[in-house]
């Protein structure tokens, strides 16, 4: 007796759970993968899956089991062409390549490392992860983008719900007028004549055969108007709706960065996840988002992301030319009246001299007018946090922007040793959005 | 030809699509199932077939082929593994997969024809089938009832234990079991089946003594009464460890100083599931031959009855062919003898025999050359061999001719291989008995007991490697083995090797 049974819609994704365990136990590497991934990453694709590679040696599964050299062996193989008892066939050197009937290890696993690809969702989980961002945050932060339907027209398929009834009767209309379906109103009018005629005690002639005509007539129109119905289902019309992504303002988002010598690869390192984690953000509230680089010397210039990251330049620190460049980019290609501008700062806290007030000066007056958020970073030694851990202290940068910040709302300050630190700077950023997503 | 000529249109056919339906599947189920019953006289547990689409498919390789496996993180590995091979196109998926239990499971994918349908039915839902229930290995060894409800029991304890014990920890002692999985298997003698009810008793027991043990007093009590046995004290309790012990994993679960009860519970998991797999490792040959026998019957009888059209035959045909191809040793693709071809041509072969014997299968086999029963010849074969007897008792020389066979010897000391026999008269003997040899798990897979403990001193394990015509161990892997097997035991182990030739 067979029984048939269809499992193709059980749930999927029932090795989930194992495939979980595994990454778990090849987390080391991962998290190496991970942290070079991070460094060579461009800033607006922190979002793509990324290829793993684990060596094969840290997730061998060992059993005991004969090597495959050495001892007497005999073994029977196929395809004999001429070999006679007796013959001795000579052994391939050691090492080559293609042993023939030796060859072909019992285990069927190779030695080659282990290559994987860990998912989108999978990648910024260990992104957030260091960032220790509360799960709110990481939720509205994972979520694709909202869509909502939009009218796209009529269909003539669709649920009862979506009937489009002015639509539905009109063509019922169309249709009766064309196939010319007698009116209720014709057939009451006809029934009248007929029944004021068999009231008539004494026919005519004429009237006799009048009353037959009009029978006929009668029971011709419901015939007709029994074939013809009144709404039929191809009249019937549905309202299209097309998922359409919202449309989205723009934002342009700057990244400003000090570029000096004393900006070494860990700070660097932190400054890109700080930018990272802006963008991420900004990218779920704007359509668009660009992103301008402007990094600085004793001199700004733009520059792209390449050169941003990876490209050492020498020089003082004037902190102000970094702000004037960036008035100057804002002024010439993003009117703040179209765009939304996100300012992200990080820098070692260093300063030329006199050259902080002039950055104060030029906030104040100008871009906290026309910025939705600035940001700012000073990355320290983890040693260093341990005794500026006072928000007063700190050098001349580090007081003059505490003045502003406690002017302008909008600006966060933050300083920062660990990856863990970053998430408080944007802290009230992200707040804002999720009472927004929750009043929404 | 002519045959297939005559047979273009007929109205009994099964079917004439590609596409395949749940009717056309019951239809042909029933087909199949009056030629397996009347004409083959299999005796087959109760079927179950089940579509499955293609992700499933992985999904049950990469957990050794079982469904309800419980969670470790190599099926993981494995599940990664095969679905970049598959997504690449470097790898087919298996057309189906077979599991012994009553029913008996079979898997076929959504993504076949019909006519693989077909073909995938006939061969494991009937030929392995069959296999799996008369086959003496299994009926002895495996518990074809009870094995879906213990898995179902295995995953739900081992999911306990991680809420109970942590991830972390049962993933340690899984890795360990696992390294030792091919060493927690009796080889010679067999155990008591024990039921679910059992399984329940024994575990209520174990905690009963954790809990006892648990106890000050009690712990008092054994410090107290510790004194020096004497020698013949310690052989008894030497006696009482039942050494030697092959079954590694046997002797960890009931006498390993360090693991807590339900760390031997798991490990009597591990022990019970390597158990179950034992007889397939050991008749791979057999059962891949037994299936392919009936199918190929079956199909032909199908197709001679005009139940099925040519086309669908000739796509049967080309697959059956695929699966049986035997490359030749010079051949790239060359990895030793095809289990499927050489368990096919030998039971075709039986058949032959039965019915057309020559003078030469007069000679060697005078019990069943001309005897017409092959039907109960192969009957016979397929209930009481497994692939080391099947073949020292059946490999005829025409089978061996036709493969071309050769015998050669590898010894590591010379710079030859050397040609010890061929498909010819002084060869066939020679032949047949190092295929045999081949197919026997006892000089593949290393034979590894304890053989003494060392309990009044440092405890350590001693175990012992019989080493048989030189063949060392793999040394990495050795090492490797031996780590899991100190963190079981708790104390050293050592490994010595016993020449034998």
């Amino acid at each position: 007796m067979g029984h048939f049974i269809d499992r193709r819609l059980n749930p999927k994704d029932t090795s989930l759970g194992n495939r979980r365990r595994f990454i778990r136990r090849v987390r080391t590497h991962i998290k190496k993968a991970f942290d070079q991934a991070v460094r060579e990453r461009k800033i607006a694709d922190a979002e793509r899956g990324e290829d793993i590679v684990v060596p094969s040696d840290t997730i061998a599964e060992p059993t005991f089991r004969q090597a495959n050299e050495g001892g007497k062996r005999v073994r029977v193989s196929s395809g004999n062409k001429s070999y006679r008892t007796g013959d001795k066939i000579r052994k391939p050197p050691p090492g080559a390549g293609g042993e023939g009937a030796k060859s072909g290890s019992d285990s069927g696993e190779g030695d080659d490392d282990f290559l994987f690809v860990l998912s989108r969702d999978e990648f910024l989980d260990l992104f957030f992860e260091d960032m220790e961002l509360p799960n709110l945050v990481k939720r509205s932060l994972q979520q694709i983008e909202v869509s909502r339907p939009h009218r796209a027209g009529l269909s003539t398929t669709g649920s009862p719900a979506n009937i489009n009834v002015g639509r539905t009767m009109r063509n019922a209309l169309c249709r009766r007028l064309a196939l010319r379906r007698p009116s209720d109103k014709e057939i009451r009018a006809l029934r009248e004549e007929i029944f004021s005629l068999e009231a008539v005690s004494s026919p005519t002639r004429e009237q006799r055969s009048q009353l037959r005509k009009a029978q006929k007539l009668l029971e011709e129109l419901l015939r007709r108007q029994k074939i013809v119905s009144y709404i039929d289902p191809l009249d019937v019309r549905y309202n299209y709706f097309e998922q359409k992504p919202e449309p989205r303002e723009q934002a342009a988002m700057f990244c400003l960065m000090d570029v000096s010598a004393s900006m070494g690869e860990r700070e660097k390192d932190l400054a890109k996840r700080f930018f990272m984690l802006l963008h991420l953000f900004l990218r779920r509230c704007y359509g668009t988002v660009e992103l301008v680089f402007v990094r600085h010397t004793h001199n700004a210039q733009e520059v792209d992301e390449e050169t941003f990251f990876y490209a050492t330049a020498t020089g003082g620190t004037i902190v102000s030319t970094a702000l004037s460049e960036t008035k100057r980019i804002i002024e010439e290609r993003y009117p703040p009246a179209h765009w939304n501008i996100y300012v992200a700062q990080a820098s070692d806290g260093e300063n030329y001299a006199g050259d902080s007030r002039k950055c104060a000066v030029l906030l104040s007056d100008w871009l906290m007018k026309y910025c939705q958020y600035f940001a700012y970073v000073e990355i320290v030694d983890e040693a260093e946090a341990e005794f500026l851990n006072s928000e007063e202290s700190g050098v001349e940068l580090w007081r003059e922007y505490r003045h502003i910040a406690e002017v302008w709302p909008h600006m966060a300050m933050k300083r920062i040793a660990r990856a863990a630190d970053i998430y408080p700077v944007f802290k009230e950023l992200f707040a804002k959005k999720s009472r927004d997503a929750q009043i929404g | 030809m002519r045959k297939l000529a005559e047979s273009t249109v007929n109205a009994d056919c099964l079917f004439e699509d590609a596409e395949w339906s749940f009717d056309s599947l019951r239809r042909v189920y029933d087909a199949i199932d009056v030629v397996a019953r009347n004409r083959l006289n299999l005796n087959l547990y109760s079927n179950q077939i089940e579509i499955i689409s293609s992700e499933q498919m992985l999904d049950a390789y990469s957990s050794i082929g079982m469904p309800l496996m419980y969670r470790h993180w190599s099926f993981g590995k494995h599940f990664i593994r095969n679905e970049r091979l598959y997504r690449k196109g470097a790898m087919g998926l298996a057309y189906e997969v077979v599991i012994n239990s009553n029913p008996c499971i079979s898997y076929c994918m959504e993504e076949n024809t019909m006519a693989m349908q077909t073909l995938v039915m006939a061969h494991a839902a009937f030929g392995h089938n069959h296999f799996f229930k008369t086959n003496h290995l299994f009926k002895q060894w495996t518990d074809a009832e009870g094995i879906l409800d213990y898995l179902e029991y295995a995953r739900g304890y081992i999911a306990q234990c991680e809420d109970r014990h942590g991830v972390t920890a049962v993933e340690k002692l899984l890795d360990s079991a696992h390294a030792l999985m091919p060493n927690g298997v009796y080889r010679y003698r067999r155990p008591r089946i024990p039921s679910l009810s059992d399984e329940k008793k024994r575990r209520q027991e174990r905690r009963r003594f954790e809990e006892h043990n648990a106890s000050y007093l009690w712990n008092a009590v054994t410090d107290k009464a510790r004194v020096v046995p004497a020698d013949a004290e310690l052989q008894q309790r030497k006696r009482d460890l039942h050494l030697p012990e092959e079954n590694l994993l046997h002797f960890l679960e009931h006498y390993s100083p360090v693991l807590s009860p339900w760390q031997r519970e798991i490990l009597r998991i591990v022990r019970n599931i390597a158990q179950y797999f034992y007889p397939q490792k050991q008749t791979r040959v057999m059962n891949e031959g037994c299936a392919c026998f009936v199918h190929f019957y079956i199909i032909n009888a199908l197709h001679q009855n005009g139940l099925l059209n040519d086309g669908a035959m000739l796509e049967i045909l080309h697959s059956h062919t695929n699966v049986l191809f035997q490359p030749d040793f010079d051949d790239p693709r060359f990895n030793g003898i095809n289990p499927y071809a050489i368990g096919f041509a030998m039971m075709q072969d039986i058949r032959r025999v039965c019915e057309n014997p020559t003078d030469e299968d007069r000679d060697w086999f005078p019990d069943t050359a001309g005897c017409k029963d092959w039907r109960g010849v192969l009957l016979d074969a397929w209930a009481n061999y497994r692939d080391e007897s099947f073949i020292q008792q059946y490999l005829s020389p025409t089978v061996i001719r036709r493969f071309r066979m050769f015998a050669t010897s590898n010894d590591a000391d010379d710079p030859y291989y050397l040609v010890t026999g061929i498909h010819d008269e002084r060869g066939f003997h020679h032949i047949r008995e190092t295929l045999a040899q081949n197919h026997d798990l006892a000089s593949l897979e290393p034979y590894i007991q304890i053989v003494d403990v060392d309990l009044l001193n440092d405890r350590r394990l001693k175990l012992q490697y019989v080493e048989r015509d030189g063949i060392p161990l793999d040394e990495d892997q050795k090492e490797a083995t031996l780590e899991h097997l100190e963190s079981l035991w708790g104390y050293d182990v050592i490994l010595e090797k016993m020449p034998v030739t």
